[in-house]
């Protein structure tokens, strides 16, 4: 029987619509008070319903983790994974529920926080390391473990403004990874680096699990989760809906998780998602050819279609898509690169149509999500969603020749591809006897 | 590598909290490695990325000074007592500009740090403070050049020097204390950020920094100690200069309003602390 390394007796988290990540100016309270006060002269039946505007991001959520537990956290985006995490390591209070945390807790909800460009390396591991809660001396101690693992030797005294986004990373990564608490929390820090960094920072991950350190990880990576938790608990809509073993809950996640949402369509710009500069209208993806609704096959080129409003005259906007699949691998990025009529020029105000045309055999067999960017000044994303459109893509019904099993890999291209003969091996044999 | 011994295990709680909170000295003295390091690291930016690096703590005061004493001290003739103008301009300028940066840094402190606040636990009182002891550095410097224009002048300090360090502390207690308000006040609303500078400027005409406070007649002086520069800067004159009589009534009420000006704005800090990272 292992100790209790930590606690959580049901957590919540409520927010008001809209104030994660906002703030407001003098103006804006004016102008709600004014909203207020019209609205309550205006009532007739009752004041409104308060529940409209609140949102719990968590809900109710308890769990046990016994100490040298490996805890797996998995969801759709805003599931409140992150909201779990931020309650956990303090930044933020619950609205609800208490938790209890035995040892030293250390967040890694990024790496390289407070990274600043003017300061060397040596400068910044020693800032970074102070940040993320160790002590002077550790850092001292671990210095050198952190400069080798990183790799960068030989520009410890460079400001890390002249490193190359890789060495930053690395950088970053070697501080984090070094970091030793009794109860570590990792938020999706691993995917920084080349596939050789994201490896060794795995097995350092490894490590802190192996060596009784108490680990809750958030991750989209199914495999990362499946390697290096022995539990894992599922998170929906703040509340947790499984809690088990990582194989048991990964696969019933899955199985679920993505329902098809293949048509959006918001009819009243007043209360459709975006934001002051932009409204969305329409959202789809429907089959290049034949009706909408048909089957999206391996094979089915498609069109993935977005209708907005631009709010804003003069300003230049290009949206950018984020195509995942269910194991939440961006499969690929697309961005109106060969868009030639509207790039480039400001927009005027009104409705706008953009179709991104995917041609067939790209994606390979399951269900994938879309995450929507709208892009300003090729520069700013001033509206975000997340698994706006979610699709599925089907096997091809007739059975390829020899395969009677699943491809493997994001992708499932039709390449070209040639055998030749070049000799006879009974020529070969010939020739030698 | 890391033994871990049972003793040191500490068990921490997280549960919502509500209405005035307390501050923790202890938990400030559990981080002071940060506060340290965020000091340090404010200081470095500072004049890394400056061209004139430590020579703008002294141009900024220096040149007031002179615009001061062409325009104040000779075409307006404001009385100085019987120090020259610039020496008396110098030594109130030299604890204005400490206080002026320092409610100017520590002011936007919290919002520029909001990618931190964000991301990682540690108590928010240590931005705002960092940022008030890193403009001290600034003071240093200022102070010396202060100290080579009364050699100049030949104005030899009296005892009173000793009490210098008091009125230093004072007037970092209430750079703290202003930047505590706007810090927390400006997460909330982002208006405060173009008010800071207007608030500054507004700030150096009813401070005794251009003329003496004697210029304030009889029972209107006290009045004026509400303004907590007003009592430190006459503090800084009398404590180098040796002018006219030790402060007296007036910086009692100007200790009396730091000291609310800084309760309150701990308490203010520490209540609005827990909505920070969801708000910045």
């Amino acid at each position: 029987m292992t100790d209790v390394a930590l606690r959580a007796v049901e957590l919540g988290k409520k927010y008001r619509i809209g104030e994660r990540q906002t703030y407001q100016t003098i103006r804006d309270v004016i102008a709600a008070a004014a909203r207020t006060r019209l609205r309550r002269l205006s009532t007739r039946s009752g004041p409104r319903s308060s529940t409209e505007e609140w949102i719990w991001a968590l809900d109710d959520v308890s769990f046990e983790l016994g100490e040298g537990e490996a805890l797996g956290i998995i969801g759709r985006n805003g599931a409140g994974k992150t909201t779990l995490l931020k309650i956990l390591s303090r930044i933020t209070e619950p609205t609800k529920g208490h938790a209890d945390i035995t040892g030293r807790v250390g967040a890694l909800l990024e790496v390289g926080t407070g990274f600043h460009p003017e300061l060397t390396g040596r400068e910044n591991i020693a800032l970074n390391g102070a940040i993320l809660g160790m002590p002077r001396a550790e850092i001292e101690r671990k210095f050198d473990d952190i400069v080798t693992f990183a790799g960068v030797e030989r520009f410890i005294e460079t400001p890390v403004k002249r490193y190359s986004t890789g060495m930053h990373a690395r950088l970053a990564f070697a501080v984090a990874a070094h970091f030793e608490p009794d109860v570590l929390i990792v938020d999706e820090v691993l995917a920084v680096g080349d596939a050789a960094f994201q490896k060794r920072c795995m097995g350092k991950m490894t490590d802190a699990a192996r060596s009784g350190r108490t680990v809750l990880f958030v991750s989209h990576n199914m495999a990362a989760i499946e390697s290096l938790c022995s539990r894992a608990i599922w998170l929906e809509g703040g509340r947790c809906v499984a809690d088990g073993g990582p194989s048991e809950v990964i696969s019933r996640y899955l199985s679920t998780s993505l329902s098809v949402q293949n048509d959006h369509l918001w009819p009243d710009p007043d209360v459709a998602p975006g934001s002051e500069q932009v409204r969305m209208r329409r959202a789809r993806v429907r089959p290049e050819r034949g009706s909408p609704d048909d089957p999206i096959f391996v094979t089915t080129p498609f069109v993935i279609e977005f209708e907005y409003w631009n709010m804003r005259a003069g300003a230049h906007l290009n949206l950018s898509l984020h195509v995942f699949n269910e194991q939440g691998v961006l499969v690929f990025n697309a961005r109106p690169a060969e868009e030639t009529v509207w790039r480039g020029r400001p927009f005027p105000c009104g409705l706008f149509r953009d179709r991104c045309h995917v041609p067939g055999n790209l994606l390979n067999v399951g269900m994938h999500a879309i995450e929507l960017l709208v892009v300003a000044e090729s520069r700013h994303v001033i509206h975000r969603m997340e698994d706006v459109l979610a699709f599925e893509v089907r096997d091809v019904d007739e059975v390829e020749e020899g395969w009677y099993d699943a491809w493997v890999g994001a992708v499932r291209p039709r390449l070209a591809w040639e055998t030749e003969q070049v000799a006879a091996l009974d020529q070969v044999a010939l020739g030698d006897g | 590598m890391d033994q871990i011994t049972s003793a040191r295990r500490t068990t921490t709680t997280v549960r919502p909290s509500s209405g005035w909170v307390a501050v923790r000295p202890r938990e400030l003295w559990h981080y002071r490695e940060l506060f340290y390091f965020l000091t340090w690291r404010d200081i470095k930016v500072r004049y890394k990325q400056t061209a004139f690096g430590a020579a703008w703590a002294v141009l900024q005061p220096f040149l007031t000074m002179v615009v001061f004493s062409l325009f104040f001290g000779r075409l307006a003739g404001i009385p100085s007592g019987d120090v020259p103008y610039p020496v008396f301009a110098f030594a109130a300028l030299v604890p204005w500009t400490f206080f002026a940066t320092a409610v100017a840094l520590a002011g936007n402190s919290l919002v520029e740090q909001e990618r931190i606040l964000a991301k990682v636990y540690f108590p928010r009182l240590i931005v705002p403070s960092a940022a008030v002891l890193a403009s001290l550095v600034d003071f240093a410097i200022a102070f010396v050049v202060l100290l080579l224009m009364m050699l100049a002048y030949g104005i030899v300090p009296s005892a009173a020097i000793l009490t210098l360090p008091l009125f230093v502390l004072l007037a970092a207690a209430s750079a703290l204390a202003v930047g505590l308000w706007l810090s927390a006040l400006n997460v909330l609303y982002r208006d405060v950020r173009y008010v800071i500078p207007f608030l500054v400027q507004l700030w150096l005409f009813v401070s005794p920094v251009a003329y003496p406070s004697s210029l304030v007649p009889e029972p209107w002086d006290a009045v004026y100690g509400l303004n907590p520069m007003a009592g430190v800067i006459d503090g800084f004159r009398w404590a180098l200069l040796g002018q006219a009589e030790p402060p007296g009534l007036m910086l009692v009420v100007s200790v009396a309003s730091i000291a609310a000006l800084l309760v309150g704005g701990l308490l203010y800090f520490r209540r609005m602390e827990r909505s920070f990272a969801d708000v910045v």
